[in-house]
C-alpha cells in the first residue's frame, strides 16, 4: 500500500468510525462532537483532492459555523434525559428498513457510474478543480440561477426568522 | 538546482520549529508584559523580584502549573472536560502556520519562503482554526457540569458566531483589493506604500474590534466575566489544564496581531527600504523584524485596551457586533468596490 493510500485509508476509518458513533452513542454532545470528526474528515478529503478552497469552506461553515449551533442546542436543551429513551415508534423502524436499501443503492449506482476521469487520485482531475477561482466562475455563470435562487431562500428565511423572534408589542 | 527531499524537509523542520518557538515564547512573555503593564497603568510595580525586572516570572507560574494538583471534580463529564483544553489549544498554534513572517532569504544558494505553509486559501485557513477554536470553550462550558461554567460557554460561542461575520466581510475589502486569498499575495499587493490602512480605514477599525471579541478579551471578556460567572468557563479547570487555555487566549493574540498587519498594515513591508539598496540578507532580515515589531505593537494593544476600558454588557455586545460593526463592514465591502471600480486602487 503506497503512503497515499494509508493516508486515505486511514481518514476513511476515521469519518467511518466518527458517522457511527454519532448514531450509537448515548450522549447526545458526544454525537455532536463525534459530527464534528466526521466533517473534518470529509474537509480532509477535498484537501487531499487539492480543493483547498472546498477544504476551508467546509470546516468554516459544517464544522464551525452549522456544528456550533448544533453545540448551542445541545447546551441550551440539556439533553442528558433523553439517553434513557429508546426509540420505539413503529413507524420509523418501518421507514428505516424501507430508507436504509434506497439509500445503498442509490450510492451503489453512484459508485458503478462514476465518470472515468474521476479514477484515481490528485492529478486526473482538470486543474483547478475546487479552487477559489473555479468555485467563483461556476456560481456566476453555470449555476448562476441556483445561486441567486438559494440566496432569495436565505433571505426569506433570515426575514422569517427576524419575524418569530421579535418581541411582541402590546 | 533541484532541492532535494532531504533539504526541503530540514527546511520546513527548522520554519516549524523557529515558529513554534516564537509563538510559545511571545505567549510565555505577553503574560509577563500583562502584568508589568497593568502595574503601570494601575500606578504600582507589578512582578518584579523572580529574575532581572521580573523576566523569570513567566517560568515561574509555568513551574507552579505543572506541579500544582490537578483537581478534576466529580461531577464533570470527564471524556470532553479532559480533551476540552486540547481542543482550545490546539488550532490556535496551527493557525499560525500560515502567517507570512517574511518574504524570502537567500541562504545556502536557494530562496527560502519565510513562512511554514504556503495555502493558497491562507486567509480561510486561519478563519477555520478560529471557527475550530470555539469548540474548545464551548465543551469545557458544557462538561464542567456548573451553571457558570455552562454560560460563559454559550456567551462564548454566541459572541464568536456574531463577531466572525464582521471579521470576515471587514476582510473581503482586502480580499477585493488584493485579488488572492494568498496571505502573502495580499502582502506583496499592498507595496511598501500602499497599505491597506489608508484605502480601507473602516474595514481596519472593524477588522481590529471584530478580533478583540474573537480572542475573548477585554473590553469583550464575557465569557470569563469574573463579577458576573466566577471565571466562566474555566471555572472548574485547574492546574496545567488552566494554563492551557491562558495558553490559547495568548497564542490567539498573537495570531489576530500578526494578521491585523499581514491584513491591513504591510505584513512584512517597509517603506522604504528599496531605496537603500541594502544586501538581500540585511533586507530579509530586515522585513521580519519589521514585521515582529508591527505584530508586537498590536500585542501590546491588546494589553493596553484590557486595563484601560471597562467590559462591556452582554447584550451591548451583541448590539455592537450586529448593529454596528456589521453595516460598517458591508459600507467598507461598497466602498472598496467603488474605489476599484473608479480605478482607485
Amino acid at each position: 500500500m503506497s503512503s497515499q493510500m494509508l493516508v486515505v485509508n486511514g481518514i476513511a476509518f476515521v469519518a467511518i468510525f466518527s458517522a457511527l458513533m454519532v448514531v450509537f452513542h448515548r450522549n447526545p454532545m458526544m454525537s455532536v462532537v463525534f459530527l464534528i470528526v466526521n466533517l473534518i474528515c470529509i474537509a480532509l478529503f477535498f484537501l487531499l483532492l487539492q480543493a483547498q478552497f472546498l477544504f476551508a469552506i467546509q470546516i468554516i461553515i459544517y464544522a464551525g459555523a452549522i456544528m456550533v449551533l448544533f453545540v448551542f442546542v445541545v447546551m441550551l436543551l440539556n439533553l442528558r434525559q433523553e439517553e434513557k429513551l429508546h426509540p420505539t415508534w413503529k413507524i420509523q423502524r418501518i421507514l428505516a428498513f424501507l430508507g436504509g436499501p434506497l439509500l445503498v443503492g442509490a450510492l451503489w449506482t453512484a459508485l458503478w457510474h462514476r465518470s472515468p476521469s474521476s479514477e484515481g487520485f490528485p492529478g486526473s482531475f482538470v486543474s483547478g478543480f475546487g479552487s477559489t477561482e473555479d468555485m467563483g466562475r461556476l456560481l456566476f455563470s453555470d449555476y448562476l440561477f441556483q445561486f441567486e435562487a438559494a440566496s432569495v431562500l436565505l433571505v426569506v428565511a433570515m426575514i422569517g426568522a427576524v419575524i418569530l423572534a421579535r418581541r411582541k408589542e402590546s | 538546482m533541484e532541492p532535494s527531499t532531504l533539504s526541503l524537509a530540514i527546511e520546513s523542520l527548522v520554519k516549524v520549529v523557529f515558529v513554534v518557538g516564537l509563538v510559545m515564547g511571545g505567549v510565555t512573555y505577553m503574560t509577563w508584559v500583562e502584568r508589568r503593564v497593568a502595574g503601570i497603568v494601575q500606578d504600582r510595580l507589578g512582578p518584579n523580584r523572580v529574575g532581572p525586572a521580573g523576566l523569570l516570572q513567566p517560568i515561574a507560574d509555568g513551574i507552579k502549573f505543572l506541579f500544582k494538583e490537578d483537581v478534576v471534580p466529580p461531577h464533570v463529564y470527564k471524556p470532553l472536560y479532559i480533551l476540552a483544553p486540547a481542543l482550545s489549544f490546539v488550532p490556535s498554534l496551527v493557525g499560525t502556520a500560515v502567517i507570512p513572517f517574511g518574504d524570502s532569504l537567500h541562504l545556502f544558494g536557494r530562496d527560502i519562503a519565510l513562512r511554514v505553509a504556503d495555502l493558497n486559501v491562507g486567509i480561510l485557513f486561519i478563519f477555520a482554526m478560529s471557527a475550530m477554536g470555539v469548540y474548545g470553550i464551548a465543551l469545557a462550558g458544557w462538561s464542567s457540569n456548573n451553571k457558570y461554567s455552562l454560560m460563559g460557554g454559550l456567551r462564548s460561542s454566541a459572541q464568536l458566531i456574531s463577531y466572525e461575520l464582521a471579521m470576515g466581510l471587514s476582510v473581503v475589502g482586502v480580499l477585493m483589493a488584493a485579488g488572492s486569498l494568498r496571505l502573502n499575495e495580499i502582502v506583496a499587493a499592498q507595496g511598501e506604500f500602499r497599505w491597506n490602512l489608508w484605502y480601507q480605514p473602516l474595514g481596519a477599525l472593524v477588522f481590529l474590534v471584530a478580533a478583540f471579541a474573537e480572542t475573548n478579551r477585554a473590553p469583550f471578556d464575557l465569557p470569563e466575566c469574573e463579577s458576573e460567572l466566577v471565571a466562566g468557563y474555566h471555572t472548574e479547570y485547574s492546574s496545567m489544564k488552566f494554563a492551557m487555555f491562558m495558553m490559547a487566549e495568548y497564542a490567539n493574540m498573537i495570531t489576530a496581531s500578526a494578521l491585523m498587519v499581514t491584513l491591513f498594515f504591510g505584513g512584512w513591508q517597509v517603506p522604504g527600504l528599496a531605496r537603500l539598496s541594502l544586501p538581500p540578507l540585511a533586507v530579509s532580515l530586515v522585513q521580519v523584524a519589521a514585521f515582529l515589531l508591527k505584530t508586537g505593537f498590536f500585542l501590546f494593544l491588546y494589553v493596553w485596551v484590557r486595563w484601560t476600558l471597562p467590559r462591556f454588557r452582554f447584550d451591548q455586545l451583541m448590539g455592537l457586533g450586529w448593529k454596528a460593526l456589521l453595516p460598517l463592514a458591508v459600507l467598507n465591502i461598497f466602498w472598496t468596490s467603488w474605489a476599484i471600480l473608479s480605478g482607485w486602487l
